[in-house]
């Protein structure tokens, strides 16, 4: 089988985008973009493309790109799905300062949850309530795809959007009353106030996590606290 | 010399900065990539510790036991003491910083692994090297906020910075801008496995390229027991990679058969009928491999019999992985299996303190020879990771209190040696040879004819720094293989197939000036208590 890819190239953030096509031919049904990036730096036949991965199994976030127009792990973006077409266009998230090639600066997330100080202050005692909501939350793969579709996320703006969201819901879970007050306030300013509910996120989400039961959650912990305490 | 400098933020490197943060002392934190990108997040099955709560009367003398037992004696005693004596206090660490480990009536339930006759491995459903992460990653952020971890985040370690034969900081690259920096300190190796010398082959990730290791050993730090590959029986093949199916399919009821004629022939079973399924690792890789080679086909992991709740609450990530990459639902059907490359019992020497052959130099985690000897346990790597990184950051504060600043840190253009990347193509050449060499049955002519492949390879051309250190850590691990002429745990020697107690010893090489040595050295004496399990 053979696809093209078009990917869209650039040497660093100070130089000019193009378009390179490379043709790949594949065998397996399971070959992603991830396989094909891989086997093209290591053919030689082009100059070394710039990307990140690490598991290629869809549990890092590393390799997240827009790929046929959608933000998704290049590990999980099988190119079969594109074999009607016949090519693929592969691009760097857009949010996110570029780097080079398909290579983002995402510490701006990163940036985020240390703002809105996610931490514990102090040690927690295991509670099986909260067991479910902490482990979907911890799912998190801080990939970015989220917020690449969010309408109302942009770097440098107050409202942090869902890959701080789902972080911040963890603790909101773990945490009792008097605990998480502090916590709940940078939700609504950071989160809660931006978030237009339009979910565009949940189903953009590769690890699948259900933001919308997530923010249900934080919502009644953080912001209705006064109907749930 | 008192800034500290770690490389890797897996779980190792993350909980040596989090002690010094909590001790007051700031520490770097460089990795490739962030801490949510390292392996440590791929880690599934769970954690072990004593803890004893299922009321089987377990303890950290049995858990112990069991690790001496499952490494062949070939670990450090007293090293493994201290890991399973603070096994305990360590899961409840981790615990007391959020992660949601599975519990039932208050207390943390422990499931059975490989190798340990008690239940004893705490877990997060099927995620609990990412659920250890997540919650670690929270707690270091506390201490980066307060200016007491500096991470370096997109940064490669390139080599070490010796002074008169001691180590006197890292040199680092951004890999973003391609600048570099010469930093100064006590360093820190917590650069997990050896995958990149396999690419492809392994469980693990990419980011794990070997380069760390191969720059330290040409500069002169001793390796130990590199011979020790775990082959992990139950992986699939998807593209780049070998895809784990947890040990735990195989906890929580999973069978091993292999067709024979019509019929099922659960080889384990029959073979091992005390640990049956859950034989320690290296004895179920390769009873597949013999199982394969006498009755030919795929050997298939059954876990039909698994029932809905067991997919729901312990394995469901389990699932969705082998449906999404297979399209086989394993409630449905056995899925096949094959030995794949997961975990390194060798590496960078050191002793129970952490303390590697270079004065200023520790290293913890998978990247050490430390805790799993001739092979390790499901479930006790993570342990040897958060307990091998906190162990490490406490001998740093005791001898080497001192917490001054340390040099300015200046990124600058700097070529020059190790900063070159190795040729891809020299990569998987060496990666050929290393898999003939150093499969799940090995022997003396074939070890031979791969070291003379490599000596050829090595003639061929002029190659970088970089490809240099590769190709002298490929040879160091085949001189290893070929001089360990006894079976033990992982490493099994068609040609020695017993086990020569002569050889309970720590297999070393050191490189210098080109020259590879490999010598074996008397293992640490443990506590006299300890003696006669051996
Ligand atoms: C699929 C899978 C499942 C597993 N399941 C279990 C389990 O159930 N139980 C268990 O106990 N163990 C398990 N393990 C093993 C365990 O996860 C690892 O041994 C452990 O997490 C290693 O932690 P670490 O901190 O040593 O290394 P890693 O997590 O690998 O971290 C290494 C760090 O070093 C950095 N690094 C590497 N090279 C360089 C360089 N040159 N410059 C800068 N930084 C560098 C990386 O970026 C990374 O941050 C599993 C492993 C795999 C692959
Ligand atoms: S619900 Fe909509 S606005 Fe809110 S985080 Fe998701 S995509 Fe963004
Ligand atoms: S919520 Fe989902 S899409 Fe957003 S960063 Fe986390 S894993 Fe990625
Ligand atoms: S490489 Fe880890 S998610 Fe794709």
């Amino acid at each position: 089988m053979q696809i093209r890819l078009d990917i869209l190239r650039r040497k660093s953030a100070i130089d000019s985008p193009y378009i390179q096509s490379i043709d790949f031919a594949y065998e397996d049904k399971g070959e992603s973009v991830a396989t094909a990036l891989t086997k093209i730096n290591r053919s030689g036949t082009v100059s070394p493309i710039s990307w990140e991965c690490s598991c290629l199994q869809k549990k890092c976030g590393a390799c997240a790109m827009v790929i046929g127009g959608v933000p998704r792990l290049a590990c999980d973006a099988k190119l079969c799905e594109f074999e009607k077409a016949g090519f693929v266009r592969v691009e760097p998230l857009k949010k996110f300062p570029v780097i080079a090639d398909l290579t983002v600066d995402r510490s701006a997330m990163y940036d985020a949850l240390r703002e809105i100080r996610l931490w514990l202050e102090k040690g927690l005692a295991p509670n099986e309530g909260s067991l479910d909501t902490a482990y979907e939350a911890s799912r998190c793969l801080q990939c970015g795809c989220c917020l690449e579709v969010c309408p109302n996320f942009y770097v440098g703006g107050r409202f942090y959007g869902m890959a701080a969201g789902v972080p911040m819901s963890k603790l909101l879970a773990q945490l009792d009353k008097a605990d998480r007050q502090r916590l709940a306030k940078e939700y609504s300013r950071h989160f809660y106030a931006g978030c237009g509910k339009s979910l565009a996120c949940k189903s953009i989400c590769p690890a699948g996590i259900e933001t919308d039961a997530l923010m249900v959650n934080s919502n009644a912990a953080a912001v209705f606290k006064r109907l749930f305490g | 010399m008192s800034r500290v400098v770690i490389i890797g933020a897996g779980l190792s490197g993350l909980t040596a900065a989090v002690t010094f943060a909590q001790a007051g002392r700031a520490s770097l934190l460089v990795s490739m990539q962030p801490s949510e990108r390292a392996q440590s997040v791929l880690a599934e099955g769970g954690i072990n510790a004593a803890l004893d709560t299922m009321g089987e009367n377990d303890t950290p003398a049995e858990h112990f036991a069991d690790t001496m037992r499952g490494g062949v004696y070939l670990a450090d005693e007293n090293a493994v003491e201290d890991l399973t004596e603070n096994a305990p206090e360590t899961v409840r660490w981790l615990s007391s910083l959020g992660v949601p480990f599975n519990m039932q009536a208050g207390h943390l339930i422990q499931r059975n692994f490989g190798g340990q006759k008690k239940k004893r491995t705490a877990f997060a459903k099927s995620s609990t090297g990412k659920m250890i992460m997540t919650s670690l990653i929270d707690e270091a952020r506390k201490y980066e906020a307060a200016g007491l971890i500096k991470r370096y985040p997109h940064h490669e370690f390139i080599r070490l910075l010796t002074d008169g034969g001691r180590c006197s900081g890292a040199l680092v690259r951004d890999r973003y801008t391609g600048l570099c920096a010469g930093i100064d300190g006590v360093v820190l190796l917590a650069c997990g496995g050896l995958n990149g010398m396999f690419p492809g082959m392994t469980t693990g990730t990419t980011q794990n390229t070997g380069d760390a290791a191969a720059a330290a050993f040409v500069q002169g730090v001793e390796l130990s027991n590199l011979e020790m590959l775990q082959y992990h029986p139950t992986t699939v093949g998807i593209p780049g990679k070998r895809c784990l199916v947890t040990e735990a399919a195989r906890g929580e009821g999973g069978r091993l058969f292999i067709m024979r004629g019509e019929d099922r022939y659960y080889f384990m079973e029959d073979r091992h009928p005390e640990l049956k399924n859950l034989s320690p690792r290296d004895v179920v890789a390769r009873e597949m491999f013999f199982v394969r080679r006498e009755l030919g086909g795929e050997v298939y992991l059954d876990m039909t019999g698994l029932d809905s709740e067991v997919w729901k609450t312990k394995l469901p990530d389990l699932r969705e992985e082998l449906i999404s990459f297979l399209a086989l639902d394993p409630k449905e059907s056995p899925i096949p299996v094959r030995e794949g490359i997961h975990y390194f019992m060798g590496g960078i020497r050191c002793d129970r303190y952490h303390r590697t052959s270079m004065s200023g130099l520790y290293a913890a985690g998978e990247c050490t020879s430390l805790y799993h000897g001739a092979n390790r346990l499901g479930g006790n790597s993570m342990l040897g990771a958060v307990y091998g990184g906190k162990a490490a950051a406490l001998d740093i504060l005791r001898r080497f209190p001192d917490s001054s600043e340390g040099g300015e840190i200046r990124f600058e253009e700097a070529a020059g040696e190790f900063c070159e990347p190795a040729d891809e193509g020299l990569i998987m050449q060496i990666s050929g040879i290393l898999l003939k060499g150093l499969g799940i049955v090995r022997n003396e002519q074939v070890l031979d004819s791969c070291i003379g492949e490599l000596d050829v390879l090595s003639r061929a051309r002029q190659y970088n720094a970089r490809e240099g250190a590769r190709l002298s850590l490929a040879r160091a691990m085949l001189i290893s293989a070929k001089e360990r002429r006894e079976s033990r745990g992982a490493h099994y020697r068609e040609d020695f197939p017993e086990r020569n107690d002569k050889l309970r010893l720590e297999g070393v090489v050191t490189s210098s000036g080109g020259q590879i040595t490999h010598r074996f050295e008397e293992l640490p004496e443990g506590k006299e208590e300890n003696a006669d399990q051996a």
